[in-house]
C-alpha cells in the first residue's frame, strides 16, 4: 500500500504511520533498526527497491531522504509504502525543497525508530566526511559505496581512509567478502608457508580491487601490487606467492565460476558469483559494530600496495599474473571430464531412473564399474 | 618487515574481529550411504546444495552416492537435482549447481558386496586425484541401525576408515542410537571399534536448530533470566513436541520402538539439559557436554512409575479436516501393539537449582497441532496487594521458548484490564525469530553438516550422553513392559489420553495449551 502525503510535516506522517500499523494488524512486525538512505531522485527508486530486499532479511524502517531542488519554498512531500510495496519493511519516503534540502537530519528525527540502532547508507555519492555529516553523525554506522561515488577509487578511498570513524564501512568492501573468504581457506591448508608476495589484478574502476590488495596487505604483511585490467572487468585474479609455488584464485571476465589452482593439487572451480547490492547491504546490516578489518585495510594497507605500471595482460604475459583464459580452458576442461552433464536443463530433461533394485545387476555394475576405475587410475 | 608466520593454527588472513568472513569447510568429499531414503532427499541433499549456495563447501567439494541400485553417476545427479529443485531453501543457481553436479559421484553396491566397497574406494581415491579432495571423507550413514555393523567392517576392510596423516575421516550416524542401554553400547562399540570417538558425529537435528542454539544465547548473554532460573521462583517445565502425523509408512520402525524411544530419549532429554544446565565454563565442545552430562546424571525418575508417567495410542478421530485411522489400524502395526503414541513423564533433578520443580516431558503423534515447546512456569507471587476478586483471571507468569514453528520467545505475564476497575488478566509478550531477524534461517541440517565437515563438534551428542539418556528412560520402558496397563487410547487431533491430565492434576497443576 502506498499512502501518499503531499505538502506534509513530519508529525503528520508519524500519525498516518501509527494509524496504518494499528488499522492493518498482520504489519504489527518488530523492527530492528532504522535504516537512513540517502539520496538524489534519480537515484531513488533503486534505492529503495535494493533497500527493500535487504530488510527481507532485516525487518527495518526505511526512512529514505531525497533532496529536492534548492531553490523556492521550503516544502515536503512525504509518501508511506507497507505491505506488499515495502518488503518486510515499512518505507517513508521524504522529499525535501528548497532550504529544507538541507536539514535531512532535522526532518528524520522524529521518525526514528526508539532504542535501535540507526544506519546511514548513501547508495550513489558518498559524503566527504560520513560521519561528519549531519545524517551520519546520529547513525552508528555508515555504509557508503566507493563505486558509486565520483572520482577514481583510489581517490575515493583515500578520502574514506582519511575521514574513517569507527562505525564507516564500504559495499566495495562487503563485494569481496566471498574473495576473501576463499583466499583464508586456501592458507587453511598445508603448506603453512608464509606468503611472500601477493598479486590482484582487478579493473581500474573497482575500489572492491584495491580493498582487497589493501586487505591482504595488512595482513600478510608483504608486498602487494595490483595490476589493471580492463575497464567494468571487476577482479579478475588474485595470485600469493609462497616458496613452494603460488595459489591462483582467477575468475575469468564475466564469469561466475572461478578456478582455484595451488601446487600439488589438481585444478578446483568452484561458484564465485557476483554479489547483488540487496546482498551485500543485508551483509552490512548483519553487524553493526565498527569492522576493524576493513580499518586495517582501508588505513594500513590500502597505501601498501603498489600500482603495477603494467596493464593486466602483460602482467600475465611476464608470468607475474595467472591467465584468466587459461583459467577459462580449465574450467571447461573440468566440466567435460565430469561425467554428467551438468547443466539444469539438461539434467530436467533426462528421465527419472528405475527406483528398482535387483541385486545380481547391481552387483554387476558394481564389479564393471570397479573394472573401468582400475583401469583409469591405472 | 618479515611476511605474517603461517602455521596450522595460525592464519593471517584469519581475525576473530573479521565476522564477515565465513568459515569454509576445508577440502573433502562426502560419502551418503541410503540415497534413496526420505531423510536424503527431503534435508541432506537440499542441504548440501544450499551449504554450496552460500559459498560455505571448499573447491572440489564432491558428494558421493551409494545405494542398492544399477545407476550411473548421472541418474544419482538426476535424483539430487530433484531434491534440489523441490526442497532447497536457496534460489536455484546455474553456475552453483554446474560446480557442484561436477563433484557427483555413485557407487552401486548393498552392504555385503566387498566389490562396491572397493569400487567406492576407488572412487574416493580418483576424486583426490582429480578434484583434490585431499583424503578427507565423511560418511553419512543415513541408514537403519542395523546395517551399522556390516558398513563399518566394510569401511575398514577396504581402508577407507582409515585416514593418511595430515587428512581425516568421519562418520555420522543418526537416531535412533540403540533402544535401550545395552544395544545403545553395542552400536557404540561398533562405530568406535572403526572410527575414533572424535570422528563420530551423532546427528540429533534439535541441536542444530537456531532456537535451540537460541536458549543458551537466552539464559547465559541476558541479566534478567538467569537470577530466577531456579528452584526459587520457577515452578515447573513444560517440554513439549506435539506432532499432527501419524506415522505414515513407517510402521515398520515405529512398532516395537514407540514414542518416548523415537523422541523423550533423545531431543527431549537434550532439550531438557539444555534449559537445566548450569552455566558452562566455556562454549567450546568440552565444555558443553560436561555441563549437560552433568545435569543428566543428576535426573531422578518417580519412584511411583505409575502415577508419574502415562502413555497412550491414537484412537481414530478427526484430525483437522480430515477423518484418520487409529495406530492399531495403520498398515504393518501389529495385532494388539503396545506401542505407544504418546508418552509423558516426570523427572526431577537432584540439584540445588532445581530441587522440587519438576520437569514434564510430553510427546505424541496426531496430536492437536505441530509444535515443540519449552515452558518455564513461574511460581504465583508469594503476595498480591489486590482485592482476590482482582486477579481470578491471573494465572502463572512464564517463559516459553518456541522451537517449532514460529520460532520464538514468548513471555506471559499479568497486565491491567483498561477500565475503571483493577482487573488484572494473563498477556504475552512474543519474540518472533522471523520478525526480528533473518527470514529463512539456516536449515538445521545445513549447520550441522557445515559443523562435521569442519571438525566442530559443539553440537553433537557424545556417546556419554547417549547412555545416560538411556539410563533415565531404561527403567520407565521395563516397568511400561512388565506392569503396565496398555497404552490408553486418545482421540487423533486432541491433546493426549486422559492419564496424561490426571498425572499433572495430582499434582496440582496442567498441561499448557501450546
Amino acid at each position: 500500500m502506498i499512502v501518499d502525503l503531499p505538502n506534509t510535516s513530519t508529525a503528520a506522517v508519524s500519525k498516518r504511520l501509527v494509524k496504518l500499523r494499528a488499522d492493518t494488524g498482520a504489519m504489527a512486525l518488530s523492527r530492528v533498526l532504522t535504516l537512513l538512505v540517502v539520496v538524489d531522485e534519480a537515484d531513488a527508486e533503486e534505492a529503495i527497491e535494493v533497500a527493500n530486499d535487504a530488510s527481507r532479511q532485516h525487518p527495518c524502517r526505511i526512512i529514505v531522504v531525497v533532496a529536492g531542488n534548492r531553490r523556492g519554498a521550503a516544502r515536503l512531500d512525504g509518501q508511506i509504502r507497507v505491505g506488499g510495496d515495502a518488503g518486510a519493511s515499512e518505507v517513508v519516503v521524504l522529499r525535501l525543497y528548497g532550504p529544507l534540502a538541507k536539514h535531512g537530519r532535522a526532518v528524520v528525527t522524529p521518525l526514528l525508530l526508539a532504542d535501535s540502532p540507526i544506519v546511514a547508507w548513501w547508495p550513489a555519492e558518498a559524503p566527504k566526511d560520513p560521519a561528519a555529516d549531519p545524517v551520519g553523525a546520529i547513525a552508528q554506522r555508515r555504509i557508503t559505496d566507493a563505486a558509486r561515488s565520483t572520482g577514481t577509487p583510489r581517490s575515493v578511498l583515500k578520502r574514506l581512509a582519511s575521514a574513517y570513524t569507527p562505525g564507516d564501512t564500504d559495499l566495495a568492501w562487503s563485494r569481496v567478502t566471498l574473495w576473501r573468504g576463499l583466499l583464508a581457506a586456501a592458507l587453511d591448508q598445508a603448506p603453512y608457508e608464509p606468503v611472500t608476495a601477493a598479486m590482484v589484478v582487478a579493473a581500474p574502476d573497482s575500489p572492491s580491487g584495491e580493498l582487497l590488495g589493501g586487505w591482504l596487505a595488512a595482513r600478510l604483511r608483504c608486498p602487494v601490487s595490483l595490476a589493471r585490467s580492463r575497464t567494468g572487468s571487476g577482479i579478475i585474479s588474485v595470485r600469493l606467492e609462497r616458496a613452494s609455488g603460488t595459489v591462483d584464485l582467477v575468475r575469468p571476465l564475466d564469469g561466475n565460476t572461478s578456478v582455484l589452482r595451488q601446487p600439488g593439487q589438481p585444478d578446483r572451480t568452484l561458484a564465485l558469483p557476483h554479489r547483488s547490492d540487496a546482498e551485500c547491504l543485508a551483509d552490512e546490516l548483519r553487524r553493526l559494530d565498527p569492522d576493524e578489518v576493513y580499518e586495517d585495510a582501508l588505513r594500513k594497507g590500502f597505501a601498501a600496495v603498489s600500482t603495477s605500471r603494467r596493464t593486466a595482460g602483460e602482467a600475465v604475459r611476464d608470468g607475474a599474473a595467472p591467465s584468466p583464459a587459461e583459467a577459462e580452458r580449465t574450467a571447461q576442461r573440468l566440466r567435460r571430464a565430469a561425467r554428467m552433464a551438468g547443466s539444469s536443463a539438461m539434467v530436467d530433461k533426462m528421465p527419472m531412473p528405475a527406483d528398482t533394485a535387483d541385486s545380481e545387476a547391481v552387483r554387476k555394475a558394481a564389479a564393471t564399474k570397479l573394472a573401468e576405475v582400475k583401469e583409469r587410475r591405472s | 618487515m618479515s611476511p605474517a608466520r603461517v602455521t596450522a593454527d595460525q592464519n593471517p588472513l584469519r581475525d576473530p574481529r573479521d565476522k564477515r568472513l565465513p568459515r569454509i569447510a576445508g577440502p573433502c568429499s562426502m560419502v551418503l550411504f541410503g540415497v534413496t531414503g526420505d531423510l536424503a532427499r527431503k534435508k541432506l541433499m537440499p542441504a548440501i546444495y544450499d551449504l554450496a549456495n552460500r559459498g560455505l563447501l571448499p573447491p572440489g567439494f564432491s558428494l558421493v552416492g551409494f545405494a542398492r541400485r544399477d545407476w550411473a553417476d548421472q541418474d544419482f545427479g538426476k535424483i539430487v537435482y530433484e531434491a534440489v529443485k523441490e526442497r532447497a531453501r536457496t534460489p536455484f543457481r546455474e553456475e552453483v549447481w554446474r560446480t557442484l553436479a561436477e563433484g557427483i559421484r555413485f557407487v552401486p553396491g548393498s552392504f555385503d558386496d566387498d566389490g562396491a566397497f572397493d569400487l567406492l574406494a576407488e572412487t574416493v581415491a580418483e576424486l583426490d586425484e582429480q578434484r583434490g579432495t585431499g583424503g578427507n571423507h565423511a560418511f553419512y550413514l543415513s541408514i537403519p541401525p542395523g546395517s551399522f555393523a556390516t558398513v563399518c567392517q566394510q569401511l575398514e576392510r577396504s581402508g577407507l576408515s582409515t585416514p593418511q596423516s595430515g587428512s581425516w575421516r568421519r562418520v555420522v550416524i543418526e537416531k535412533p542410537f540403540g533402544r535401550d542401554l545395552a544395544s545403545a553400547r553395542e552400536l557404540n562399540s561398533i562405530v568406535e571399534n572403526v572410527f575414533p570417538a572424535d570422528c563420530v558425529f551423532r546427528i540429533d537435528h534439535y541441536l542444530g536448530k537456531e532456537t535451540v542454539q537460541n536458549l543458551l544465547a537466552l539464559r547465559f548473554a541476558n541479566q534478567m533470566f538467569e537470577p530466577v532460573w531456579n528452584a526459587n521462583y520457577v515452578d515447573h517445565v513444560q517440554i513439549t513436541m506435539a506432532e499432527d502425523i501419524g506415522i505414515g509408512g513407517r510402521a515398520g520402525y515405529y512398532d516395537g520402538i514407540g514414542a518416548a524411544r523415537d523422541v523423550i530419549q533423545n531431543h527431549l532429554l537434550q532439550l531438557l539439559a539444555l534449559t537445566a544446565m548450569e552455566e558452562p565454563v566455556s562454549f567450546d565442545a568440552q565444555g558443553l557436554r560436561l555441563e549437560k552430562e552433568k545435569v543428566l546424571s543428576a535426573v531422578r525418575i518417580p519412584a511411583d512409575l505409575a502415577a508419574g508417567t502415562a502413555r497412550g495410542q491414537y484412537a481414530a478421530g478427526w484430525q483437522g479436516g480430515e477423518e484418520v485411522v487409529g495406530y492399531l489400524d495403520e498398515d504393518g502395526v501389529a495385532d494388539g501393539s503396545r506401542t505407544e503414541t504418546y508418552a509423558a513423564v516426570r523427572l526431577d533433578i537432584d540439584t540445588r537449582r532445581w530441587a522440587g520443580v519438576p520437569f514434564y516431558l510430553r510427546t505424541g503423534k496426531r496430536l492437536g497441532k505441530r509444535v515443540t515447546e519449552i515452558a518455564v512456569v513461574f511460581k504465583q507471587a508469594p503476595h498480591l496487594p489486590f482485592k482476590s476478586t482482582a486477579t481470578e483471571e491471573l494465572g502463572q507468569n512464564a517463559v516459553v521458548i518456541r522451537v517449532q514453528p514460529d520460532e520464538g520467545v514468548t513471555l506471559r505475564f499479568g497486565a491491567k484490564v483498561p477500565g475503571a476497575q483493577m482487573e488484572v488478566r494473563d498477556v504475552t509478550m512474543d519474540f518472533g525469530y522471523g520478525r526480528s531477524f533473518t527470514e529463512s534461517s539456516p536449515e538445521a541440517y545445513e549447520r550441522l553438516i557445515l559443523d562435521m565437515l569442519l571438525g566442530e563438534p559443539p553440537l553433537f551428542p557424545r556417546h556419554e550422553e547417549v547412555e545416560l539418556s538411556w539410563r533415565i528412560l531404561d527403567p520407565i520402558e521395563r516397568f511400561w513392559e512388565k506392569k503396565g496397563k496398555p497404552p490408553e487410547q486418545y482421540v487423533s487431533g486432541g491433546w493426549g489420553p486422559d492419564s496424561a491430565d490426571e498425572m499433572m492434576r495430582r499434582d496440582g497443576r496442567e498441561w499448557r495449551l501450546p
